[in-house]
């Protein structure tokens, strides 16, 4: 009885913590632009970036919210980023520096 | 009077088919991808007026603007060789050799990003950079304006392109890159073919032109106009030491190695060709790519070897020529004394 007592606050505590549900969107990489320019998402969304072009594109971010890089990579291939924590990710293309594109993630 | 009215029967077809010919010519022009726009962009804050690109091809053929006063923006980038050296890398303050190819000044008018390594924006942002790199002109910014201030003929062509401003680095910043937009590739026999003349180039340019677009894959890279997509890729060339290239200013693992995609037009005048100057023909050039290039370590994802035909490899030669137009005239000015 005394363990229940101790882990329903503690799972009470892990279903707070989380968010009610997590969201994937989705951005083409496609004429050499990313199909938007702002995608507002939340904390443990996902953003799956998509290769529509007939050349290789790269996804990064050096922004201080939260930075990644997910290579280079050709036509028809997705690659993904979890959101880790709230603010502003500037992503770019680093083999086409006129691609850019703003994540802003809230809580 | 007959006579008359039958002419007018006669031309008023004519007429019209000449308009529509005239309309559907601009509109094929327009909407090629191909042919270069006819002006090239500027900032709203420093259009072109004939006073600023006037005062900016002093600058730029003035040597004064460098710390020993003998070397020039020309010095490199000299008109009589294509905008740059005829040299595998640029020669910098007391004769020094540099690491890197002197790049055509030809179009960069249109290029949103400028250097090898892209680490300047604006041409307003590149034009001060080799006057005060120390391998360059090595000439510090502020000595600059106190120098071109004791040259007293410069105060008044300031005045004019710059009423009220002064000489301030940010002047001469902006006279310089004026200038360099009148520096635009004429119209090449590719042009001329696009435009419908069918013998305007070979037979082996136009194969050379599906190969480029297609089986050769160059227009991934080397697309529209300019035949640039101003980025950024590793091609695999090879080096005696390792230049990481753009990975100084984006420290991803893909930009290391990795170069400004130059463009080609104008492309006969300009070598010897790559960042480091590498190869001096053409056929040279062509020849690395059909290797899928040489140094494999941080290879970009496009490059893969080729198998083209020595029929081929000489097509796309014989295309990349077609890209190179009668060469502009150009005026040395006399300089403020």
């Amino acid at each position: 009885m005394n363990r229940i007592r101790l882990l329903i606050p503690a799972a009470l505590a892990v279903t707070f913590a989380l968010p009610a549900h997590a969201d994937n969107h989705t951005v083409s990489q496609v004429k050499k632009s990313f199909s938007v320019p702002v995608v507002k998402a939340k904390v443990g969304d996902t953003i799956e970036f998509r290769n529509d072009d007939d050349f290789a594109h790269n996804v990064f971010s050096l922004s201080d919210a939260q930075s990644f890089d997910l290579g280079s990579y050709k036509k028809g291939e997705v690659r993904s980023v979890k959101l880790a924590k709230e603010g502003v990710i500037e992503v770019e293309c680093a083999i086409h520096p006129d691609m850019k594109m703003k994540i802003e993630v809230k809580k | 009077m007959p006579a008359r009215t039958s002419t007018r029967r006669f031309s008023l077809p004519l007429v019209l088919l000449f308009c529509l010919l005239i309309i559907g010519a601009a509109v094929a022009n327009e909407s090629d991808p191909w042919l270069r726009p006819l002006s090239a962009p500027a900032p709203a804050d420093n259009q072109p007026t004939d006073a600023r690109v006037a005062l900016g091809e002093m600058l730029f053929f003035d040597p004064r603007l460098s710390r020993k006063a003998n070397m020039s923006c020309a010095s490199c980038h000299n008109p009589s060789l294509g905008w740059s050296d005829g040299l595998r890398t640029a020669t910098g303050f007391d004769m020094q050799t540099l690491a890197r190819a002197t790049p055509t000044i030809i179009n960069a008018a249109f290029n949103p990003i400028q250097m090898w390594d892209g680490r300047k924006g604006t041409l307003e942002e590149q034009a001060l950079g080799p006057i005060e790199a120390g391998g360059e002109m090595n000439m510090p910014l502020p000595e600059m304006v106190t120098r071109l201030k004791t040259i007293h003929g410069y105060a008044p062509k300031f005045e004019q392109a710059y009423p009220g401003q002064g000489i301030s680095e940010v002047t001469v910043a902006r006279a310089i890159a004026s200038y360099e937009r009148t520096v635009l590739s004429t119209e090449s026999p590719f042009d001329r073919w696009r435009k419908g003349d069918a013998k305007a180039v070979s037979d082996s340019a136009k194969r050379g032109f599906d190969l480029f677009t297609g089986k050769a894959n160059c227009a991934i890279c080397h697309m529209g106009y300019n035949f640039t997509d101003n980025g950024f890729h590793n091609i695999g060339v090879k080096d005696s030491a390792e230049d990481v290239g753009r990975f100084a200013q984006k420290p991803l693992k893909s930009m290391r190695g990795a170069f400004k995609t130059p463009t080609l037009r104008d492309i006969a005048l300009t070598g010897p060709y790559m960042r480091n100057g590498a190869y001096v023909t053409l056929m040279e050039v062509v020849e690395h790519y059909d290797r899928g290039g040489d140094d494999k370590s941080n290879l970009d994802i496009n490059m893969t070897p080729l198998n083209l035909s020595a029929v081929e490899k000489a097509d796309l030669v014989a295309f990349m020529e077609s890209l190179t137009g009668a060469p502009r005239e150009v005026r040395v000015p006399v300089l403020p004394r």
